[in-house]
């Protein structure tokens, strides 16, 4: 299907469907991502939400931010969920006991609840083909029980379960799980990546992964000012930075054809990006130059130019 | 009853019709056995058009029910079935479903637990997920299997009901054995069942409303009890349903059947399948002048406290024979609701506690029979003995 995207910021919907007031930490990236995915959606979705900061900070009963139907069924599940919530708008919708309209399936979860303990339901539901859009909202550890490791957790990031000690001074050890490959390896029509700092680029996937007949994952990367112990008003820079340094890769895949949508005409060297923030302040320079080296070689892949000779 | 109406069939089979004729908008489900075969007719009946629904192979068990509760969510009608493992999989959501106040059906082919591997039938699944809040039937045979299924969708949807409901039979026992039966037609069905679900309570954007939000300790409790009298207030309604369906095809049920207990100086006391042959121990033992009786617990949450109250009170003594230990030495689970029940009833009889027929070893005639003269005895004297017999026990 041919999708309308919005050519400039002025022509995105003012209209707000994750609504102020709710309890999100100041400078919150997820909260920021969610408000842009449901101008993309408009009101005629259904939005399910895995356990996670989004759903506790939006719903303290008896209050709600969601101006749209909206079910949190458990932390594992969404995709699951969304198969079902799906499936049955479809069957009603062919037996004429709704209204004879399109509505949007949209999944926000976060990284654990997408790379670990929702993994499984995820690949199920991809696999199936249901027409809905899964969002994940990485900001790289379990933020909502305090800080601690998930499977997309950096290399070298501090968590409460990934503390740098004598015998793995690195913190976290092992390499973040490369989400987006291993969901594009399902063969779904669109998957994409995309971050805070460039809203009309992510407002515009979102749209793309809504208007596609089958499944969508659309991966965000959101800054977590608590967890990445940095000041709330340097959301926005750091995830800019993830950008320029090669950290995040901000691409799409459209019916397997990959194409950068945000492509830094100079790379950054990584150290700008991880000295920003508290979580990354232990690391040695053997660190900080592995971290380099790893970046490098996917910057290679992705056909992004190497780094700049100076900082 | 027309005869050309009497088929033969096997009990999972009986499900997977009754769900057809119920109009089910979506199944969502996973194989393990001894359910498989109930979702694998649903799938032929999807395959060939003979039922208008979406059909979700689910990649496991607590899938299956999610994706049960996203579409009862918006309104659909929907069935799953499981067994053993699978239900335990399936433990959180239950909870969920019942909470959330969806108005799901689900077939349960009771299966033994592991360890060990153990495909065959016991109660122990069911009954390590009996306070997750759903009403729980248990059916003897393809006719109640059938009947029952049918009524669920009734009882589940009803706008003071809206809870899910559990049609539990004994794995192999009783699914995989092929019955007479009793069907209806489309247009009898039709008369009895409303041919799709209203929904009043639904996740809709032409009015956005917000579920499972976070509960504090401020609302958790209110929350909570809520569904407690919901669950509780529904069996006005189950038996107002069971009537229905009495008065338009002729076969009536009670929460608790009684055979021979009229003047029975003690009972035997069951779920499910094995009913049936408890019921040819009683003839023998009726035979030899042995005064004892059956009772056949068939409705299990809510609990029909009164009605267990007046039948138990009319014996000195009840063996309640449990397919399932509720573990750490107080005997069976329903052995456990039994002893409660009864603890205030002025003229309570003795309660005997026996574990047999788990992980589908047959419980005989004869075994029943032993059953029956050691509830004679403790009638005699008065006294129940050891809280929980394993009377199966090699060693």
């Amino acid at each position: 299907m041919a999708s309308q995207t919005f050519r400039s910021i002025k022509e995105v919907p003012l209209e707000e469907y994750f609504t102020p007031g709710h309890r999100a930490c100041q400078g919150c990236a997820e909260a920021i991502a969610v408000r842009h995915v449901l101008k993309a959606a408009g009101r005629d979705v259904i939005v399910v939400n895995a356990t996670g900061c989004l759903e506790v900070v939006s719903t303290p009963y008896p209050y709600t931010a969601w101006a749209v139907p909206w079910y949190h069924v458990a932390f594992e599940n969404t995709a699951a969920v969304a198969s079902g919530i799906e499936s049955a708008l479809k069957v009603l919708r062919r037996k004429r006991l709704v209204a004879d309209k399109k509505i949007h399936v949209v999944c926000f979860a976060g990284d654990g609840g997408t790379a670990d303990i929702g993994f499984q339901a995820l690949s199920g539901a991809l696999e199936r083909g249901h027409d809905f859009l899964y969002v994940c909202l990485d900001n790289e550890a379990y933020m909502n029980t305090g800080i601690q490791r998930s499977s997309s957790t950096p290399y070298g990031a501090w968590t409460t379960t990934s503390p740098p000690g004598k015998v793995k001074p690195a913190g976290q050890m092992t390499y973040k799980k490369d989400l987006p490959s291993i969901f594009a390896a399902h063969g779904i029509p669109y998957v994409a990546t995309a971050t805070v700092s460039y809203p009309l680029d992510l407002i515009n996937k979102a749209k793309k992964g809504l208007d596609v007949e089958g499944p969508a994952y659309l991966h965000i990367y959101t800054p977590c000012p608590p967890g990445w112990r940095i000041p709330s008003e340097k959301v926005i820079q750091v995830s800019r930075l993830g950008v320029q340094t090669g950290m995040f890769l901000i691409y799409e895949a459209e019916k397997g054809h990959l194409r950068l949508t945000v492509k830094p005409s100079r790379r950054k060297p990584v150290a700008e990006y991880l000295k920003m923030q508290g979580r990354f302040r232990h690391l040695s320079d053997e660190d900080v130059e592995k971290i380099q080296r790893f970046v490098d070689e996917r910057c290679a892949k992705f056909g992004l130019p190497p780094l700049e000779a100076s900082t | 009853m027309k005869l050309g109406k009497r088929i033969s069939i096997e009990c999972s089979h009986a499900a997977s019709l009754a769900v057809k004729l119920a109009n089910v908008d979506v199944v969502a489900a996973y194989p393990i056995t001894p359910q498989t075969h109930i979702i694998e007719r649903l799938a032929e009946y999807v395959a060939n058009g003979e039922l208008d629904a979406e059909y979700v192979n689910v990649e496991s068990e607590h899938s299956a029910l999610s994706a049960c509760i996203g579409a009862s969510a918006v309104g659909a009608r929907v069935y799953t079935s499981t067994a053993g493992q699978g239900l335990a999989l399936m433990h959180e959501m239950l909870f969920i479903a019942s909470g959330n106040r969806l108005p799901i059906v689900m077939g349960v082919a009771n299966r033994s637990l592991s360890p060990n591997l153990n495909i065959w039938g016991d109660q122990s699944d069911m009954m390590a997920s009996r306070d997750c809040g759903w009403i729980q039937i248990y059916a003897e045979n393809a006719q109640e299997i059938f009947d029952h299924t049918l009524q669920a969708f009734k009882i589940a949807e009803d706008e003071r009901v809206l809870l899910p409901v559990a049609v539990c039979f004994d794995g192999f026992h009783v699914t995989h054995v092929i019955e007479p039966l009793i069907t209806l037609d489309q247009e009898e069905v039709d008369r009895f069942l409303p041919k799709h679900r209203r929904a009043i309570y639904r996740l809709t954007p032409d009015q956005p409303s917000t579920w499972g939000p976070v509960a504090s300790p401020d609302v958790q409790t209110e929350l909570k009890v809520q569904n407690e009298w919901a669950l509780n207030s529904s069996k006005d309604v189950i038996l107002e349903v069971w009537r229905e369906f009495s008065d338009l095809f002729d076969r009536r049920y009670t929460p608790l059947e009684v055979y021979r207990v009229e003047d029975a100086d003690a009972a035997i006391l069951i779920l499910g399948g094995f009913a049936g042959t408890a019921r040819i121990a009683v003839d023998k033992m009726r035979e030899e002048g042995k005064k004892i009786g059956l009772i056949k617990l068939r409705l299990y949450r809510p609990f029909p406290m009164q009605e267990a109250k007046d039948v138990l009170s009319k014996v000195k003594a009840v063996a309640v024979v449990d397919r399932a230990i509720s573990a750490g030495g107080l005997g069976g689970p329903v052995y456990g609701d039994v002893r409660n029940v009864l603890y205030d009833v002025e003229r309570r009889p003795a309660v005997l506690s026996f574990i047999a027929g788990l992980g589908g070893r047959d419980i005989t005639v004869k075994d029943f029979m032993k059953i029956g003269e050691r509830a004679l005895e403790a009638a005699d004297k008065g006294r129940s003995g050891p809280v929980v017999n394993f009377i199966q026990v090699r060693m």
